[in-house]
Order: C-alpha cells, then structure tokens, then sequence
C-alpha cells in the first residue's frame, strides 16, 4: 500500500519554513518524517505526518500549496547493512529511486521512496518479498 | 557652428511650416477618406467628410486613433496603399499579444530615414563620421532607422546590430567610430564595458552619441557623456507613426525637435481628450502628414510630455518636446521594448498559472532589470524539482517569445502580492529616471 506524502511548496525566503510547521502544530498534525528539497528559487518540503488530510486542508487555509504524492515506506533493520540489503532487492526489480529520505520508529528504520510508477514498482519489490507499510501502520510505528 | 541636414525646412519660419502643414493635412485626410474604410466610418459618425478639413486649424475635429483601433483593425485594416506599393513593415508589441503591424512605401522610408539624417546631422554628423548603429535590426526600427539615416548624411555606417559587447567595442576601437546609436542603457553598459577593460575618454574616439527608445535621465545622460567622452544626444519616435526621429535633440539639449513638416503634434487631456494650449503637460498625440502606406491620423500616443514653441539656440523653428515623463497607459518600456502588463497576464492563463503577478523593474548599473512574481498554483506544482523548475522554463520562455525580452519568473506562495484596496499592485517601477 502507498502511503501520501504531502508536498508543500515553500518560497525562498527567511521563515517560511517555520510558517509551516507552525500552520501545522496549531493544526495539531505530527511530523513524522520531513525532507527538505531547496533550489535558488525555491523549495519543497515533503512531509510524512498522522493526518493526511487535516494537514492538507490546514495548508490550504494558511494559503500554502500542498498535495498528495503516492510513496513507498519499508522498513529495515537498524544495523549496519540494512539499507543495502533493501536497496539490492530494488536493483534485483529494476526499480528507479527519483528521491528518498528516512524516519526511525520506535523499533525500526523506515525508508521512504518516491518512485516513478508506483503501483507496479510496488508489485515488482512484493514479488522480492518486500512489503511496504500502509497509512495506517504509519501511524502506529 | 550648427549644421542642418536641410536647412531651408528645418529652420523655415513659422508661417511657411502652417502652410506646409495645412496643405498636406487636406490631402491626406483625403486620402485617408477615400482608403481607409475604417478611419472613413470613424468620420463618418461624427458627421464628418474632408471637406470639413480645411487647414490644421480643423484637426480638432477628426477622430482619434488609439493602440486598440491598431488591434481592432489589425492586420490590413488601417492600410491606405494597394499592397503592390508596400515595401516593408515594422512592428512592435501591442497590448494583449497582437502586434503592432505598421507599413511602408518606398517614399515612406525616404522620408523616416530623412528625418533620422537630420537627428544625425544635429549631433554634430557629416560624411566623415563613422556611425555605429547598434539597435537592435529587424521588426524593430532603431536599427533599420538610424542605419537608413546614416546613409543618408554619408557616415560609414556599421550595422553592428545590438548585443556582443566584445564584437561591439572591437569596431568602436578598430573602424574609430565617431557617432554610436543605440538604447541609453546600452550605451551606459558599453561605457562600463571600456572603463573595465582600461579605456579612457580619451580613448575611445566616439564624440557624439543618439540614444533612444526608452527613457533616461539627466544624470544618466552625464554619467553616458563622461564615461564615453562623448555629447549625448536623444531621439524619440514610435513605431505606428514612422519610427525613430518623428523628433530629436539638437545642441542646445533642452528637448526634442519635432519634424513638423512630416508630423503635428497635439497636446490633449488623457481623460477628456480635450486639446490643451501649447506649454501645458498632457498626452502627445500625432498626425502623420505624408505617410502613404500607413497614414494614422491623431494617434494617441500615451506618453505624457510638454511642448515648447521658444525660439531654440540651435536655430531650428519646429516645435520641442520634453522627453516624456511617463504613460497614461499601464505600458512599461524595459530595455527600450515596449511591455504590457496585459500580455503577461495571457501568457500565464496560458501556462496553468493564476493571474496573480507581479512586475519589479528597476535600473541597476543603468541596465533595466525584469522581474515577475508568479503565485504558484495546485495545478502547476508537483513534489518533483526538476518538474516545477522545468514548468518555470516553459513559462519563461513563452514570456520572452511573447514580450521579445527576457523576464527572471520568481514563484512566489498564493496570496503573497500586495494587494491595495483590494486590487493587487502589478507593477513596482523602482527605476528612478
């Protein structure tokens, strides 16, 4: 199962980053995982929080652009080799990473993936024996 | 010693420029009525027929034209010549994406080119100069003006057209160019240019400069004259009426000669289009006396200026004007093009984003610079870099093919542009001129 990640388009300035995160602590939204992608121009930050949709429309009324983008969320063990034994079963698929970026949960890593088709990246990597987390399961770990 | 490139016309006593110009203004009018069905319908609301034109004391009572009778009649619609007798066009950017189309004769060019000649000649031009024509060629008219001009007086002309600075100086040092034209920010960075690179006054062998096409200062004008080692001269003219050199500067530097045995200039009220006496500061608006091919009576330029009938210690007797001192329209000229906040606006719908812009000019290094401030919107944002950037190129690149100059597009978060009274400020002009 995919997993949204919320983008939120950030301009290039002093303070926009915390604007956000305030919109979304007084929304009452946990971060659980952030990347940070930044140009001269501009940035974009990519968020894993417990509430999709509450953080959506917060972003919204705060007149921050944000949306949906499907991710891939594995965990793997927190010893040394883990992402690489993850990341074989990837080649093993022929499997593109357009980007990536890591939480720890309260036993595991977990890895978030943003691939190209991600319905059928998901079904190659399940074939190898990996099963990605749901929304839900996000939430608990 | 002043020097005239004709003498006899451009220092002709008062009484024989009126009767030049009521002459030509029954004729033309004439021919206006018997080609232009548009201008012919105009006329005729107003109950008007050529026989109501009998000298300039009348023109008055004609209609005016304005850039959207140019749009509305665009392309052929103002034309007044079989096309056998066209020869060329010019064009330049009109306000919502459809180009100013203007048409020539033969005879047509003669007399542009001659009033370019005169322009040349006041600033101290004869056929031992050497003339760098550094304006852009092509739809453009600096170029094609001045390089006519030029011929005209015997200069050696260089068609460097404009831009490759490196290219531009070699010429100026190799070929000893006396007389450059070009667009006064241009000028100003050539200027830079050869103090960078160890030239002195001294050693640059300009002495006269003709810049034009977008507005300057004083200050920069002395900044341009130091740094070049040169006397800078301006010139001023629109496309729809002919092109540069419709009026120029002469010695004295104390504003432009009108050519007014081609062209009389109005005064008029930008909101009522009252005509105001001489000396009062109001909108230009031009009558073309001899164009064959695109004869555009009382054009409403848009720019704001002043015109002054003192005697001129140059000793011409037509007519100055003061550069002018702004627009009654929302046009801004960046790097001598002409820009439209409209046409921005088109090129956003266009590309997926929302009408919500900004437009910051501003002059540094006496260079223009152009920037637009873009909201983002749901639709034109992806969680991917290379996508949003990609878009932003897209966006840029329709701009310039539409404006014909390069604009920096900054994204900037939805409902972040200053709005006033609830209408957003489009354009923030900190060019201090």
């Amino acid at each position: 199962m995919a997993v949204n990640q919320v983008s939120v388009f950030l301009e290039n300035k002093p303070g926009t980053l915390n604007q956000m995160t305030e919109v979304l602590a007084n929304g009452g939204i946990n971060i659980r995982a952030l990347s940070l992608a930044d140009t001269n121009d501009f940035g974009i930050a990519r968020l894993i929080v417990n509430d999709v949709y509450e953080a959506t429309n917060v972003l919204k009324e705060a007149n921050f652009v944000a949306t949906f983008t499907p991710v891939l969320v594995y965990a793997i063990s927190d010893e040394t080799g883990g992402l690489n034994k993850l990341l074989k079963n990837f080649t093993a698929a022929n499997v593109n990473v357009e980007y990536m970026y890591a939480f720890a949960g309260k036993k595991n890593a977990y890895m978030i993936f943003r691939v190209k088709d991600t319905k059928k990246s998901e079904a190659l990597l399940a074939e190898k024996g990996l099963k990605s987390l749901s929304q839900e399961q996000i939430a608990e770990v | 010693m002043e020097r005239y490139f004709q003498e006899e016309i451009e220092c002709a006593p008062r009484e024989k420029i009126l009767a030049i110009q009521n002459e030509k203004l029954v004729a033309q009018v004439k021919h206006v009525w018997d080609n232009v069905e548009y201008y012919r319908k105009k006329m005729q609301e107003k109950n008007l027929t050529p026989d109501d034109i009998k000298s300039v004391d009348d023109l008055y009572k004609l209609p005016m034209l304005s850039k959207a009778d140019l749009k509305a009649a665009y392309p052929y619609g103002l034309l007044a010549c079989p096309l056998k007798d066209c020869v060329r066009i010019q064009s330049t950017s009109g306000t919502t994406g459809k180009r100013v189309v203007a048409f020539y004769t033969l005879k047509d060019i003669d007399i542009w080119e001659e009033c370019c000649a005169r322009a040349i000649v006041a600033a101290g031009g004869t056929n031992e100069d050497v003339c760098q024509v550094s304006y852009g060629y092509g739809l453009f008219t600096g170029g094609p003006g001045l390089n006519g001009g030029s011929h005209k007086v015997g200069c050696l002309t260089v068609p460097t057209s404009s831009g490759n600075t490196e290219r531009q100086i070699m010429f100026i040092m190799d070929l000893s160019a006396t007389i450059l034209c070009c667009t006064p920010s241009y000028a100003a960075y050539l200027g830079e240019s050869m103090k960078e690179m160890g030239l002195t006054p001294e050693q640059i062998p300009l002495k006269a400069g003709i810049f034009g096409a977008e507005a300057w200062s004083e200050e920069m004008r002395r900044d341009i004259e130091k740094t070049l080692g040169i006397k800078a001269y301006d010139i001023y003219g629109l496309t729809e009426i002919s092109g540069p050199g419709v009026s120029f500067e002469c010695s004295a530097q104390t504003g432009m000669h009108i050519n007014e045995d081609h062209f009389i200039a109005e005064i008029i009220d930008p909101n009522t289009g009252e005509v105001l006496p001489e000396g009062t500061q109001g909108e230009l608006v031009f009558t073309s006396l001899d164009k064959e091919a695109f004869p555009l009576l009382r054009y409403r330029t848009r720019d704001i200026c002043t015109l002054t009938r003192e005697k001129c210690s140059c000793g011409r007797t037509h007519v100055k004007m003061t550069k002018p001192k702004g627009r009654s329209d929302d046009m801004l000229i960046i790097r001598g093009v002409n820009v439209f906040p409209s046409q921005i606006e088109t090129v956003l719908m266009k590309n997926g984003y929302a009408a919500n812009y900004q437009i910051i000019v501003d002059r540094i290094n006496n260079t223009d610079t152009f920037d637009i401030n873009v909201e983002m919107t749901p639709e034109m944002f992806t969680d991917n870099v290379a996508e949003v950037q990609n878009r932003k190129k897209v966006l840029e690149s329709g701009l310039h093919s539409m404006l014909g100059i390069k604009a920096k597009v900054n994204l900037v978060a939805p409902k972040t542009i200053t709005r006033s009274e609830g209408k957003a400020v489009r354009v923030i002009d900190k060019r201090k001129i």
